[in-house]
């Protein structure tokens, strides 16, 4: 991984979430959520499960129907009706904490398939990108291995090989490490880390406290499907004001440390 | 005596060896070789039956199986997506035509085709189509299920993960979840192909010509000419096996092939993709 993540030629989008709700029959997700990632900016999602953050994040490239309010992506309308929703896709690349690569075609096909379907790129060219970005990740020289050969943590730089490959101008991470076994965890969040410095957007669900606070431009601590805190990582982590941002941290920052009056 | 479990593994498989050459040696004895070879082996007379059971009844037995089976599976692929559909009438309609196909005998639904229906539109199509109109429905029913079950064990990531490249739904079906589901089915599909072959012997009770004979009424008029007890039969059934053995032959071989691209570390992630998106 010596050689830099390709600079995306797409400008840097920002996204604007202005009250937004979300609920799945009678179980409210999301009650009201204001967000706003400026373009270039690094925002971490955090808090525990359940709270709504994937959901909040799913919502930004439309994989969930939002209830109310609106989203504003890069110059889209994402919450107007009539959004072409593929169009704005192809600049919000998405990776998963399942990585969800095409398990029937090659590491390359899985980086080119998009380009060549969506974008309508030349296969050559599409290769040129693909073959980039996965020198990029460090995976150059598994190009025409199958998915399942790889182990997790390269997989998962695929995934990240192949929303890049589609130039976009905003990422979305949903707990990219969680699925990883522990030794590999670094090479992804290095990767993500060379990926902000060059200026991506990037809005990151993740457990990692250490990559949030190094990373993150803006923490934002949810708990049942609101915002309760949010600011620069040195305030939400290193000072939390919330009670529940307090006791939250507590718990992950020191897993070992039980409290007795769980509710 | 004490045995050690190896030991006593290996007396129990002795025993069982014994007991098995001791029934094969008791058949063997009991049999009446000489009529048993008259009454199903007799090939010698038999020389007439070629080539007409190959070129009309193995024809017309392939004929009314590939036409039924290409019916059945653009059938089938229908009914398997109206029933994913989200508007519910075409839930509904595919529901009925499933179940209903599926739950009446093949037999009747032939007779259905063969008799009533030119009957009562006054259609008057070639004996195949009737044929094929009727297998085909009753094949497209399990065909329908057979897919939907195929598109279904495709994980919901796979779909996701296509539509935020950006492709259309249609492209990441075609792409993506369709190739793959393919993979699943193709063990069934071949089942119902073999199960379509030998059903295509029902087409007798349609009282079709000389031309349209198919294996098995072929070798049933044989009995008659013949002097060969039912050796035309073990012909018949015969034939069918050249049929039938190399469509397995060739399933395993797509098999196979797709396993091997798609080897090593499997367990991974079809075990990871399989779990995911059950939180919010």
């Amino acid at each position: 991984m010596s050689t830099p993540v390709q600079p995306s030629s797409a400008t840097a989008a920002g996204v604007s979430i202005t009250g937004l709700h979300k609920s799945y029959g009678d179980n409210a997700v999301l009650k009201g959520i204001d967000l706003t990632v400026a373009p270039g900016e690094v925002v971490c999602l955090i808090g525990p499960s359940g709270s709504g953050k994937s959901t909040l994040l799913r919502c930004i490239n439309l994989l969930e129907q939002p209830g109310a309010g609106t989203i504003e992506v890069g110059g889209f309308e994402a919450t107007d009706p009539d959004v072409d929703v593929d169009r704005m896709r192809r600049s919000v690349g998405m990776v998963f904490q399942q990585f969800n690569l095409f398990p029937h075609l090659t590491v390359l096909r899985n980086c080119t398939i998009s380009q060549e379907k969506v974008l309508k790129r030349p296969r050559r060219e599409a290769e040129q990108v693909a073959l980039a970005q996965l020198e990029a990740v460090g995976l150059g020289h598994l190009a025409h291995r199958f998915p399942a050969e790889l182990s997790g943590g390269q997989q998962q730089r695929v995934a990240i090989a192949r929303a890049l490959s589609m130039n976009p101008s905003l990422m979305l991470f949903d707990e990219p490490t969680s699925a990883l076994d522990p030794e590999t965890v670094g090479d992804v969040l290095a990767i993500m880390r060379k990926l902000a410095q060059q200026g991506m957007t990037m809005v990151v669900v993740t457990h990692e406290m250490g990559f949030a606070r190094e990373v993150a431009d803006q923490v934002v601590f949810m708990d049942g499907g609101k915002v309760v805190e949010a600011g620069p990582a040195e305030d939400v982590i290193g000072n939390p004001q919330a009670p529940r941002t307090q006791d939250f941290l507590r718990r992950v920052l020191d897993p070992t440390h039980v409290t007795v009056d769980e509710d | 005596m004490a045995m050690t479990a190896r030991q006593r593994s290996r007396v129990t498989k002795t025993i069982q060896l014994l007991v098995l050459l001791a029934v094969i040696l008791a058949l063997i004895l009991a049999t009446n070789w000489q009529r048993l070879g008259a009454a199903f082996f007799d090939f010698k007379d038999l020389g007439p039956m070629f080539p007409d059971v190959i070129l009309v009844g193995m024809r017309n037995t392939l004929l009314y199986t590939l036409t039924s089976f290409v019916f059945g599976l653009v059938v089938g692929l229908i009914l398997a997506l109206m029933r994913r559909s989200e508007f519910p009438p075409y839930r509904w309609i595919a529901t009925v035509i499933v179940e209903f196909f599926r739950g009446v005998p093949a037999l009747l639904v032939l007779l259905t085709f063969g008799f009533g229906v030119p009957l009562a539109f006054g259609t008057t199509w070639p004996m195949w189509v009737n044929v094929m109109l009727a297998l085909g429905l009753v094949s497209a029913a399990y065909i329908a299920e057979t897919l939907r079950a195929g598109l279904q064990a495709v994980p919901k990531g796979q779909l996701e993960a296509a539509r935020s490249l950006g492709m259309p739904a249609w492209r990441a079906m075609v792409s993506i979840v369709i190739p793959q589901a393919f993979r699943i089915v193709l063990p069934p599909l071949t089942n119902e192909i073999i199960l379509l072959t030998k059903d295509s012997s029902l087409v007798y009770v349609l009282g079709v010509t000389a031309a349209q004979f198919e294996i098995t009424k072929f070798a049933n008029d044989a009995i008659n000419q013949y002097p060969a007890g039912i050796t035309p039969l073990v012909v018949g059934g015969l034939l069918y096996l050249v049929i039938t053995l190399p469509l397995t032959a060739l399933s395993r071989w797509f098999e196979r092939r797709s396993t091997a691209t798609s080897r090593g570390k499997k367990t991974l992630t079809e075990t990871a993709g399989q779990k995911q998106e059950t939180q919010a």
